[in-house]
């Protein structure tokens, strides 16, 4: 029987994987980018899983706000990224570096 | 109760995403051209909703099954934010004008009335799902204001590295939400008060955890400090000196009513956390800004520090602690707002901007004025008396003696004294060194006359205010128990 608990392990799992993807991360922007969809979905599946458990819909309709968010996330995050790869010609991590102190 | 009732306890955010929405359109129409109208129009926006303010909004009960909650905490904290949102819209077409690269587009004071939108959202949260939209919509436009010099390779990537460590910052912050939720049974913040009231479970408590990382974050409190100062020095300095107050002030609001709404029966826990916070701030703002040559980096470092002071009033608890809070946010957007109005008029002979403290050398000669009243602003974030920014400090230390946290606010006036070193070293570059060149331009009218306010407020000129002060916000934190 999967009780919530394996979903809750599943979904810390997830998201220790989406921090660590940002800060081990040293070559490609896009990444860290599929690593913040990864925190965000790990939290999905949490809300949907005590909403399950719960038998409350607050939950679901949590996550459909956040699935919003975060595909407004995502977009601002690669137009940003865009204007930035016009003025460096790279999105390398380790190139994000002129400002220092 | 009604439907329109709820939608006039909502007033201030309506007109803000309305006037957002309708202001878009004139900026798609109008192209270029319609920068100063929208700019002005973006203005009276926000006038009005802060207007608004004083109808049902700020009248106490709650709207739409308690997601929004239209207090006087709210509305307090609102008057700062749509003030300080205001003042970047109006100090922004100087600096477009006169540095190369992007010119000020009509897309600009739209994002900021978003932004404040989302920021009166956030502080009248009443539950964890309204707080998320709000903090969202608040940050989704920041990250877009602090890119907007999109030729400007240090703008871009103030920008990206505002987006991902903000975007990482709402993930902590979701992941002890969803742990709340779980684990409580419900987003509203009085029953999360409850659940917490009894007996606590393990994941209330790392939710707990999780929320706080990801508030403090959002308030550049160390140990999530380190894309404040990158963000601050890239970003233009209109939008810097949005970011040094507007957001600041929402997200602490913000973290003091979660705190005592959400999680008040569980202050002996998030009390450590906060403690922790508030003097690794202070001590770290000040030691770190000592060695900073970029003056909108100093205001950074400032900036971290004086969150610092801010949560001392929130571990204090109690409603002498909430008032103490919004107390000092009130007179550290002013200061703040000040010197960054010195900044902006700091500008070389081709009238790019200059950002180096070593331009200051003496200032008092050449611009005796601008001199003057950037010492004022640099007393008074030192907390030296009789400027303002002694008494905001006074109040968060009365209130940590007041709730029998000696030793904490013994450390944090102590560590008050490490933060003087730097301000007072901006005096004495200003005051006591070899002239550097003078700054070239005259000083914008309009941004003038904002400089000379803000002295007048901070010196003793303001005392009369802090009287009306103490009542607004000692009326705002009883709004809160």
């Amino acid at each position: 029987m999967i009780g919530v608990t394996h979903y809750l392990v599943v979904s810390a799992i997830l998201f220790t994987l989406g921090v660590l993807g940002i800060f081990m991360n040293r070559k490609n922007l896009i990444v860290i980018l599929m690593a913040i969809e990864l925190i965000l979905l790990s939290v999905n599946l949490n809300l949907v899983a005590f909403s399950a458990a719960l038998g409350d819909l607050v939950g679901q309709v949590f996550a459909m706000f956040v699935l919003t968010v975060a595909a407004g996330e995502a977009a601002i995050g690669l137009a940003i990224l865009v204007i930035y790869f016009r003025g460096r010609g790279t999105i390398s991590v380790d190139d994000v570096n002129r400002m220092k102190g | 109760m009604s439907y329109s009732t709820q939608l006039m306890m909502v007033l201030p955010e309506l007109v803000l995403s309305l006037g957002a929405i309708l202001l878009m359109l004139v900026a798609a129409w109008g192209g270029q051209q319609a920068t100063k109208l929208v700019s002005w129009a973006a203005i009276a926006v926000l006038i009005g909703a802060g207007i608004a303010l004083a109808g049902p909004a700020s009248a106490g009960g709650e709207a739409f099954g308690g997601l929004y909650r239209p207090d006087m905490f709210g509305a307090v904290a609102k008057a700062m934010i749509f003030f300080a949102a205001a003042v970047s819209i109006l100090i922004a077409p100087r600096f477009f004008q006169t540095s190369s690269g992007d010119d000020l587009r009509p897309e600009y004071p739209v994002l900021i009335l978003l932004s404040a939108a989302g920021m009166g959202m956030m502080v009248s949260a009443g539950d964890l799902m309204s707080l998320y939209v709000g903090l969202e919509l608040q940050s989704l436009a920041a990250y877009v204001l602090a890119s907007f010099m999109r030729r400007d390779t240090r703008s871009a990537e103030a920008g990206l590295k505002y987006f991902v460590l903000g975007s990482l910052a709402s993930g902590i912050l979701l992941y002890g939400i969803s742990l709340v939720y779980g684990f409580s049974g419900t987003t509203l913040f009085a029953g999360i008060a409850d659940a917490y009231a009894g007996e606590r479970s393990m994941g209330l408590l790392f939710g707990l955890v999780f929320v706080f990382a990801g508030l403090a974050f959002k308030i550049s409190a160390v140990p999530f400090h380190m894309w404040t100062p990158d963000v601050y020095e890239g970003a233009p300095t209109p939008v810097t000196a949005f970011f040094a107050s507007a957001p600041k002030v929402a997200a602490v609001a913000l973290a003091t009513r979660v705190a005592i709404e959400a999680m008040g029966p569980a202050i002996a826990d998030w009390r450590q956390i906060v403690i922790f916070a508030a003097l690794a701030s202070i001590i770290f703002g000040a030691v770190a800004a000592i060695g900073q040559t970029n003056i909108k980096r100093l205001l950074a470092y400032s900036s971290i520090n004086n969150v610092g002071f801010a949560l001392i009033g929130l571990a204090a608890g109690g409603e002498a602690g909430v008032s103490s809070v919004l107390y000092y946010m009130a007179i550290y957007v002013v200061m703040t707002l000040g010197s960054f109005l010195v900044v902006l008029q700091m500008r070389g002979a081709d009238g790019q901007p200059i950002e180096s403290i070593a331009s200051l050398a003496g200032m008092s000669r050449t611009r005796p004025g601008l001199a003057l009243a950037l010492a004022i602003f640099m007393f008074s974030l030192a907390g030296i008396p009789p400027l303002l920014g002694f008494f905001a400090k006074l109040q968060v230390f009365v209130a940590a003696v007041d709730s029998g946290l000696f030793v904490f606010a013994a450390v944090g006036a102590a560590a008050s004294a490490i933060g003087a070193y730097y301000y007072l070293k901006i005096v004495k570059t200003m005051y006591f060194d070899e002239p550097a060149p003078a700054f070239a331009g005259k000083t914008d009218p309009v941004e003038g006359v904002l400089l000379v306010l803000a002295a007048a407020v901070i010196s003793p000129l303001g005392w009369p205010l802090l009287g009306y002060l103490e009542v607004f916000t000692a009326s705002a934190a009883k709004a809160l128990f």
